[in-house]
């Protein structure tokens, strides 16, 4: 079963991070939403796509050591929670870093990268990952 | 409404057990349960199948109807329903059971659990329970259910909400009560230095802090007919059963490093069951990751949860005996079947069945199983009058 179709259509808003921002309440979300979950029906067609800057601070994080089968060659790899300059959070790696200088605090922006791949010889997946701000 | 009971109760043991497929520990549950009960298939007016992800661990779906079917009860055409709600299947399993017999559809039903992830290597289990995660936006990018944990205990930590020892703890004890449960998964008794020193998964969490991937099966046969009860001097009652959720998602919450749904579905069984948390004799919670195991604890019994964890509260001899089974930690976490086995134990300590773990003149059980990490909380309170 192939999962191309499945990840190409959520491509653009990880390449660019894209979210949606509910008009009704002024609150943006990423992952993008179709419906607000404050304003709920009151958000039906009010959810416009609006683009984050890349810019955010480690909210939490942890080091993965045992891992999914995609991410073996990676390990030890962070993981984080990272806070949007916007506003909303959302869970991504951490990369060209060693591990010690990962606090929660530390500002990060977000970088294109190759995330995965699909199959041995598969398509590659991209999105983001997150660098340490110098 | 009328009153809902439980009738009998059946379990297979936990562990790694290779020799045994998912219908046959299934059937070995089920088929206990009835004869638990003393009951006959004539008896079953429906089955309710528990089971978060035999499609992926063996190819296989309409569990229910394999259930049914391998139980040899078929021939009488019994309604037979699986229920997912990732690893609170079993806790979602029953609250569907007992509002079934409650709203007077059905007289006597039998809930069964099932789980069988060891035929796959461990990496494959650990992207199969990585499926209650958000599959486009957390799993993607390389989280794994333990990830999230460990950032949650990251976060609770840097909040000065508890310290490392304080959920290191809650694997000991578990420990502690499944050494003295012939069912459990583990029976060694672990030190809380074994926890912070074992290797690790995602840090600060290490593989103590995990609980294990297991087989196993777990039913129950519930009834609102007191004349089937053997011994309705002292019959054990469903007095409640609750469920709440939260966002898929640990960056969609509010709060990173607390579980509001687990408040929402406890305080709701509570009520429902007219009891306070005072009147809880015993707890047993989803502890699936320590640092999970502590924040339902605060959740549930408050603040204090945490200064607990540093006596002897916790241990089933003690003011508050919790996961007395061996919890998931140790007695097993076969996923779907984790609400149901809490069940079972429960219905064995209520009985005063529980040998050398029994705790002392129990009256009433709190058992919360849980999807995920907070996302689909189920409270049930399981108790005597
Ligand atoms: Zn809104």
């Amino acid at each position: 079963m192939s999962e191309v179709p499945r990840f190409w259509r959520e491509s653009r808003h990880r390449y660019r991070l894209v979210g949606t921002r509910c008009t009704n309440c002024d609150t943006l979300y990423f992952p993008p939403r179709v419906i607000c979950p404050t304003c709920r029906r009151e958000s039906v067609g009010k959810m416009k796509e609006e683009e984050m800057s890349g810019a955010g601070e480690i909210y939490s994080f942890t080091v993965v050591h045992d891992g999914l089968e995609q991410f073996k060659m990676q390990i030890p790899y962070v993981m984080a929670l990272v806070k949007m300059k916007e506003g909303p959070f959302l869970t991504a790696q951490i990369v060209d870093c060693s591990p010690e200088e990962v606090k929660i605090g530390t500002k990060v922006t977000a970088t294109l990268r190759k995330v995965r791949s699909e199959g041995k010889a598969g398509i590659i997946q991209y999105g983001y990952k997150f660098t340490i701000c110098p | 409404m009328r009153d809902v009971y439980i009738l009998g109760v059946g379990t297979t043991k936990f562990g790694e057990l290779w020799d045994l497929s998912l219908r046959e520990l299934a059937s070995e549950a089920g088929l206990k349960a009835i004869m638990d009960a003393g009951i006959y298939a004539e008896d079953v007016d429906a089955l309710y199948g528990a089971n978060t992800s035999g499609g992926q661990f063996v190819d296989q779906e309409q569990i229910a109807a394999l259930i049914a079917d391998y139980s040899g009860i078929t021939e009488l055409n019994i309604p037979s329903i699986r229920i997912e709600a990732g690893s609170a299947s079993g806790g979602a399993a029953l609250m569907q059971a007992y509002l079934a017999v409650k709203s007077g559809q059905y007289s006597t039903v039998v809930v069964g659990g099932v789980e069988k992830m060891t035929d796959v290597p461990s990496e494959v289990a650990t992207e199969i329970i990585g499926g209650s995660l958000d599959a486009e936006w957390e799993t993607f990018f390389g989280a794994t259910e333990c990830s999230i944990a460990a950032m949650i205990a990251r976060r609770h930590e840097f909040e000065g909400k508890a310290k490392r020892e304080n959920y290191a703890m809650l694997p000991v004890i578990s420990h502690k009560h499944a050494s003295m449960n012939d069912t459990s998964h583990f029976k060694n008794v672990i030190k809380i230095e074994d926890v912070i020193n074992a290797s690790p998964v995602a840090e600060p969490l290490t593989v103590f802090d995990n609980a294990p991937i297991s087989d196993g099966a777990s039913a129950l046969v519930i009834s609102a007919d007191l004349k089937k009860i053997n011994n309705a001097s002292h019959p054990i009652k469903i007095k409640s059963s609750s469920a709440a959720n939260d966002f898929l998602s640990l960056h969609d919450r509010k709060s990173v490093d607390s579980f509001r749904a687990v408040k929402k579905s406890s305080d709701s069984a509570l009520s429902l069951a007219g009891l306070d948390i005072g009147k809880i004799d015993a707890l047993e919670i989803h502890d699936s990751y320590s640092i999970a195991a502590l924040i339902q604890l605060e959740e549930i019994l408050g603040k204090d949860a945490v200064k607990m964890t540093e006596g002897n509260d916790f241990y089933f001899n003690s003011s508050k005996p919790l996961n007395v089974s061996g919890g998931l930690k140790a007695h097993g976490n076969p996923l779907g079947t984790s609400g149901l086995y809490q069940a079972v134990e429960a219905t064995v300590q209520l009985r005063g069945k529980a040998g050398q773990r029994q705790v002392k003149d129990p009256r009433n059980f709190l058992i919360h199983n849980m999807g995920g990490l907070g996302t689909t909380s189920v409270s049930t309170v399981i108790g005597v009058d």
